[in-house]
């Protein structure tokens, strides 16, 4: 199974401080040790929100909003994509990573096959459920 | 906030799977002897079984293995010596060696080292092939003979079984714990591939059972694979199998339909296809290409799954390309199988009278007479070409060969409309 692990952002990646060159240098050899172990999918670290965006939906209105943005502990500042045979082991292979200071690591399963494609491999049922909701919409009006 | 303590057994399966192939592989070092080293590691664990629900799990808990591991391996040689020498020297001689390679101390490049020899091993030639797959996925994989079982579909006895007796002939063959050099490393690595992409074609396409695929397979076969790149970059064929299996499992969640049937690749649909995967298997054939292998059988197969990657739908697909790759592949690595395979890539490209020519030609081959492809890709040039009645011949003789039960069921669906209607399939 595929897990996203989300690293928070803090106040020195909100200030665009990039990590110094130790953390730097054992972050990378996590990340070699990840990729040995056939674990790592993919990972990425994002830019302060100060650079982001976000677009709010409301009926027919699109309104954007620059960042940055306040909840500086609730933002996404990087993630890894990780293929392991249970939450366990992501658990076990975080417990490796070299963070510190009460940073705190998010581990979420990705929805697979399992989860659904085998009940919807071409999406036919959902494409019939958003008819559906078509239907029934122009049926109020 | 709920900080609660993780359920210990299940933190122990994780911690093995992380760590029983390093284990062993350091273990083996040590004692030479991969069987011994395999059963020292699990006592180690059996000893963490116990320990941890109490004590909770360590901070480094495969150092604590390791530790675990490596006093039994001391008791056990100073036992075994005290029946051949004198007490004291006995015991000292063996610490010391035991000392030299720690592997608390040890560095990467060690470790590493130490889990290229168990690949070697684990795959040596004088093991059958059940054998070298069962045993590289227990010392490599981290799987226990249960799973394995499971995945294979045989009693765990008979995977017992297997695994008993391939650490035995390694025992009594004495084969050296060491990476293969020079021209030998050439045709032992052909082997670890090999079973690697074994592993990877059950998950891929089940040679028995109920199920078309068998994803958890796929899954153990990329990681060994992901795994033999970064111990080995510099050989393009490892590359070449990576993206190999990356771009055929982007496909796994496309092959099945709704009730579980197979779903062939020109019929898939290519929004299910994993592009993440698809990106890496690129990648990985780019790698393999620019170390000089572009021509290695893997390569040439990654590259032919690259041009279906590529191409956005099936009519998009360059068959030409295809053809020819197909073509440098029989070249290099000459098989019946490619052959027909090539076949189908001809018929695409240049219409089904083509490919039935070369199918033909591949009628009297021995090796393909119980295959059932042969047949089934015989069956479906000849409904191209309106000749329903030999088409579904074709179909049933193709059907009552495999012994996939999901295959068999297309196959036989694909008999039946051939029976219904003679004008040809558009």
């Amino acid at each position: 199974m595929r897990f996203m692990v989300i690293v928070k952002a803090n106040k020195d990646s909100e200030a665009g401080v990039l990590p110094d060159q130790e953390i730097l240098a054992k972050m990378g050899k996590y990340n070699e040790e990840l990729v040995k172990a056939g674990v790592m999918l993919a990972g990425e670290g994002l830019h302060a929100s100060s650079k982001g965006a976000r677009v709010r939906f409301q009926g027919n209105k699109r309104t954007v909003i620059d960042g940055p943005f306040a909840e500086t502990k609730e933002l996404v500042a990087g993630f890894w994509l990780w293929q392991v045979k249970s939450k366990q082991e992501a658990i076990e292979w975080l417990k490796r990573a070299p963070f510190d200071d009460g940073t705190e690591v998010e581990i979420r399963q990705v929805f697979e096959t399992a989860d659904f494609a085998a009940s919807d491999p071409t999406g036919e049922l959902r494409k019939q459920e958003d008819n559906l909701r078509r239907t029934i919409e122009s049926q109020r009006r | 906030m709920a900080v609660t303590a993780t359920d210990p057994h299940r933190a122990i399966d994780a911690v093995w799977r992380i760590e029983s192939a390093r284990l062993i592989a350091g273990l083996a070092r040590m004692v030479r002897d991969v069987g011994l080293a395999e059963e020292l590691a699990q006592e180690a664990l059996v000893a963490a079984l116990e320990r941890w629900p109490e004590s909770g799990v360590p901070d480094n808990p495969g150092a604590w293995l390791m530790a675990a591991a490596k006093n039994r391996a001391i008791d056990l040689l100073r036992r075994r010596k005290l029946l051949e020498r004198k007490h004291e020297e006995a015991g000292r001689d063996v610490e010391e060696a035991m000392d030299a390679p720690d592997l608390d101390s040890a560095l990467d490049d060690q470790v590493g080292d130490d889990l290229l020899r168990l690949v070697f091993i684990a795959c040596h030639p004088i093991l059958s092939a059940e054998a070298r797959v069962a045993l590289t996925l227990r010392l490599l994989g981290g799987l226990t003979t249960e799973e394995i079982a499971r995945a294979f579909l045989v009693p765990e006895a008979t995977v017992a079984q297997r695994i008993v007796r391939a650490k035995r002939t390694l025992a009594d063959a004495r084969v050296p714990f060491e990476v293969p050099r020079g021209g030998e490393l050439a045709s032992r690595l052909a082997s670890v591939l090999e079973v690697i992409y074994l592993v990877f074609n059950e998950g891929y396409s089940a040679t028995a059972g109920d199920d078309w695929t068998r994803p958890e397979l796929c899954q153990d076969a990329l990681r060994l694979g992901r795994i033999l790149a970064g111990l080995l970059p510099g050989e393009p064929e490892v590359h070449g199998l990576a993206a190999l299996m990356e771009i055929q499992a982007s496909r796994l969640r496309a092959r099945i339909g709704p009730a579980g049937e197979p779903v062939l690749l020109l019929d898939q649909n290519r929004a299910l296809w994993d592009q993440l995967l698809i990106q890496r298997g690129l990648a990985a054939l780019d790698r393999a290409e620019k170390l000089g292998g572009a021509r290695g059988p893997y390569a040439l197969q990654a590259a032919i799954a690259a041009c279906h990657a590529r191409a956005r739908t099936a009519a998009e697909t360059d068959w030409p390309r295809i053809a020819s790759l197909y073509e440098a592949l029989i070249e290099s690595a000459p098989s019946p199988i490619v052959e027909l395979n090539r076949a189908v890539a001809v018929s695409m490209a240049s219409g089904p009278a083509a490919g039935l020519a070369l199918v033909d030609a591949l009628l009297s081959e021995r090796s393909l007479q119980g295959y059932h492809l042969l047949p089934s890709v015989r069956g479906d040039l000849l409904a191209k070409l309106g000749r329903q009645r030999e088409a579904r011949a074709e179909f049933e003789r193709a059907a009552s060969l495999t012994k996939n039960v999901r295959e068999r069921g297309l196959l036989l669906e694909r008999a039946a409309k051939c029976a219904n209607g003679n004008s040809p399939a558009p």
